[in-house]
């Protein structure tokens, strides 16, 4: 017994001085990584909390560069965070609470669920923080701006190439979201545009995949095997529109299909390069992060701001893929 | 109150028939089931019943169900291991480090994503043995260590394999003609999971601790030793599905693998593997993972949404485990 309680007790020692060796591992790779927010606003300067949807898909990152470069711009201070899925209200809450409470000069903030917001809203209108609603819009009088892409437009913009590029036929559309507002506009532009300019094309099927690209080519391999005369499929977001393209690859069918995609990021690039994708929806999230916080300085200083910026959108193809003002808002 | 106990847990000796049926009933359960719902959707849908739909499903599977067949020894043990989804993800994160940012030869960045796995199975084992964590909460903590680092690791991007020739090989190459090398690799790893499993002292003594953990004890079995080997056991396979996910995407996505840990808990139940531990077999994990998967490309190929696939799923769940539970009532 007693040599077993000594055993016990060093192999005890040794379990937990490796995992907090792997903890200070974390931490130490989190300071150098220099992701972590920053100082409150202490200082003198401007500080406008961001507080976005996701924080490690690569758009966001983009918003955030956006947001950065405007802030060293504009010499405000500014911190960013998100959410890891897009599912998360709560954890959105918190954070934007958590944000509200440092009591920052403005607020910029991604909704997940607008709804969920509204008393945390009407608290920072209380307090005097402006706050910038960015990528979707906040059912609320609170913010005083809305920096957005019009997901309508360019979901159209999608489907008025799709409709050039296939001509007549079936196509299908992978969607990654059908509770949030922009996954919802991502489908009914598209769709919209199809049946009142394209009366010789049929989309038949929706589906939904989250935006996981495994389970997103899984879904679109099911609607090819359903629909083997499908001409064109159209993925919603980044993680749609690659598992489409994998999908496509793994059937054997590329360049028999039609496939239009949604964001950047380096897979969707290549694909387009290599024509296993026609071509694709791009955002400006530079642009967004960097009018959000733009749009926020205004406010602190008073300024008056129009109800809505549009952040833009692009459609991109192999043709012009590399040139200048499109290469500037793709992301790898 | 030893001897009664193990006497009544049906590891007693003069049982060996009754104790073999009973494992054999269940296979055939499970495998009754996936009949069942290949031959309903196979009357439902034309499209269904289709060698290259077949590939499809098998393809789904290839990566849950490795993760499965890892997770199928740790719940033998009575145990449960939520840290598969994340700590894959942070596996092929690592294989990204290894072969993309490291350029190290294929060979050793693959070897390195299992020793990752392993180390993850390792810290597991070491919580729950040494330091006497619940395996539910030494598991969560891991499944949010292996999130977070995945993120730091990777900068929050994803790592390209592009430049890394033949990984995609992997996962995508066939070497034997119409079979993608996923599958392959599915159904070696479950065979070499069931030879360890039934036939090496790792498998029967997980199945002996599972089954009555204080018994296996006084019969001189190190029992906590022996749980550290089966979770590092665990943690290969989760290695395995890390490289063979990151193959098939070609990238390694920091910000997956939440959520399959799940999944591939909803397979190893499936299959008749007890929560309760000391009863499980890898072939009805192999069925519960194929279940899965084919239960979500019938439903996708036959255009029901997303929402109601998730009902269906969660019912069969409920099916597969009360049908186990009435048996078991029986033999009792």
């Amino acid at each position: 017994m007693n040599v077993n309680s000594t055993k016990r007790r060093r192999f005890a020692a040794v379990a937990a001085a490796t995992t907090s060796v792997v903890a200070m591992l974390a931490l130490a790779a989190c300071g150098s990584g220099g992701s972590g927010g920053g100082e409150t606003g202490a200082g003198d300067k401007p500080y406008v909390a961001l507080v976005s949807k996701g924080f490690q898909h690569q758009f966001w990152q983009a918003v955030k560069q956006g947001a950065d470069d405007a802030a060293a711009e504009l010499d405000v201070e500014v911190t960013f965070e998100g959410p890891e899925t897009e599912t998360e209200v709560e954890k959105q809450l918190t954070m934007l609470q958590t944000a509200l409470d440092k009591n920052p000069d403005a607020i910029g903030y991604a909704a997940l669920d607008s709804e969920a917001s509204i008393p945390m809203m009407t608290d920072a209108e209380s307090r005097g923080i402006p706050v910038i609603a960015f990528d979707s819009g906040v059912d609320s009088e609170v913010p005083v701006t809305t920096v957005s892409t019009d997901n309508l437009a360019a979901s159209a913009e999608a489907a008025k190439h799709m409709a050039e590029l296939v001509g007549s036929g079936k196509i299908a559309i992978v969607g990654h979201d059908q509770t949030s507002q922009t996954g919802q506009q991502r489908v009914e532009g598209f769709t919209q545009y199809i049946l009142e300019n394209a009366p010789d094309i049929e989309i038949v099927d929706t589906q939904y995949a989250a935006g996981d690209q495994l389970k997103s080519a899984d879904a679109a391999k099911a609607i090819l095997q359903a629909h083997p005369d499908l001409k064109g499929i159209y993925g919603t977001n980044e993680g749609s529109a690659i598992g489409v393209v994998k999908a496509v690859q793994e059937t054997g069918k590329s360049g028999k299909l039609t496939v239009i995609g949604f964001d950047s990021g380096k897979a969707q690039t290549d694909a387009i390069r290599d024509g296993l994708m026609a071509g694709a929806i791009t955002q400006d999230p530079i642009k967004m992060g960097y009018e959000t916080v733009k749009a926020a300085v205004a406010a602190i200083n008073g300024e008056e701001l129009e109800p809505v910026i549009d952040s833009g959108f692009y459609w991109y193809d192999k043709t012009n893929i590399d040139d200048e003002d499109i290469a500037a808002v793709l992301y790898e | 109150m030893t001897t009664t106990k193990r006497t009544a847990k049906g590891t007693n000796p003069k049982r060996p028939t009754r104790f073999g049926n009973r494992q054999q009933l269940q296979q055939l359960l499970a495998f009754a089931g996936l009949v069942v719902i290949f031959g309903f959707f196979s009357l439902a849908s034309p499209y269904f019943l289709d060698w290259a739909n077949v590939k499809g499903i098998l393809l789904a599977t290839a990566v849950t169900g490795i993760m499965a067949l890892g997770a199928t020894f740790v719940i033998a043990t009575g145990g449960i291991d939520l840290s598969v989804g994340t700590g894959m993800t942070l596996c092929s994160v690592m294989t990204g480090v290894f072969l993309a940012n490291l350029g190290l030869p294929l060979v050793v960045g693959v070897l390195g994503g299992l020793a990752v796995g392993a180390l993850i199975g390792l810290l597991n084992g070491l919580n729950v043995s040494y330091l006497r964590l619940p395996p539910f909460i030494a598991t969560l903590a891991m499944m949010m260590v292996a999130q977070g680092l995945s993120l730091v690791i990777s900068g929050t991007k994803p790592i390209y394999f592009s430049d890394v020739a033949g990984f995609d090989q992997l996962a995508a190459g066939e070497l034997i003609p119409g079979l993608p090398n996923a599958v392959l690799i599915f159904f070696v790893a479950a065979a070499i999971a069931a030879v360890v499993l039934s036939k090496t002292l790792t498998g029967r003594y997980a199945l002996s601790i599972g089954s009555n953990e204080e018994a296996t004890a006084i019969s001189g079995v190190d029992v906590r030793r022996w749980k550290v080997v089966i979770y590092v056991v665990a943690g290969l396979f989760t290695g395995l599905a890390g490289v063979v996910m990151a193959s098939r995407l070609n990238s390694a996505q920091p910000g997956l693998g939440l959520g399959y840990e799940l999944e591939a808990i909803a397979a190893v139940v499936i299959g008749g593997t007890s929560l309760r531990g000391g009863k499980a077999t890898i072939l009805g994990t192999v069925i519960g993972a194929l279940i899965m998967a084919t239960l979500t490309n019938g439903l996708r190929i036959m255009s029901i949404p997303q929402e109601w696939q998730k009902v269906a799923v969660g019912i069969v769940i409920v099916l597969a485990v009360y049908a186990d539970i009435l048996r078991r009532g029986k033999d009792a």
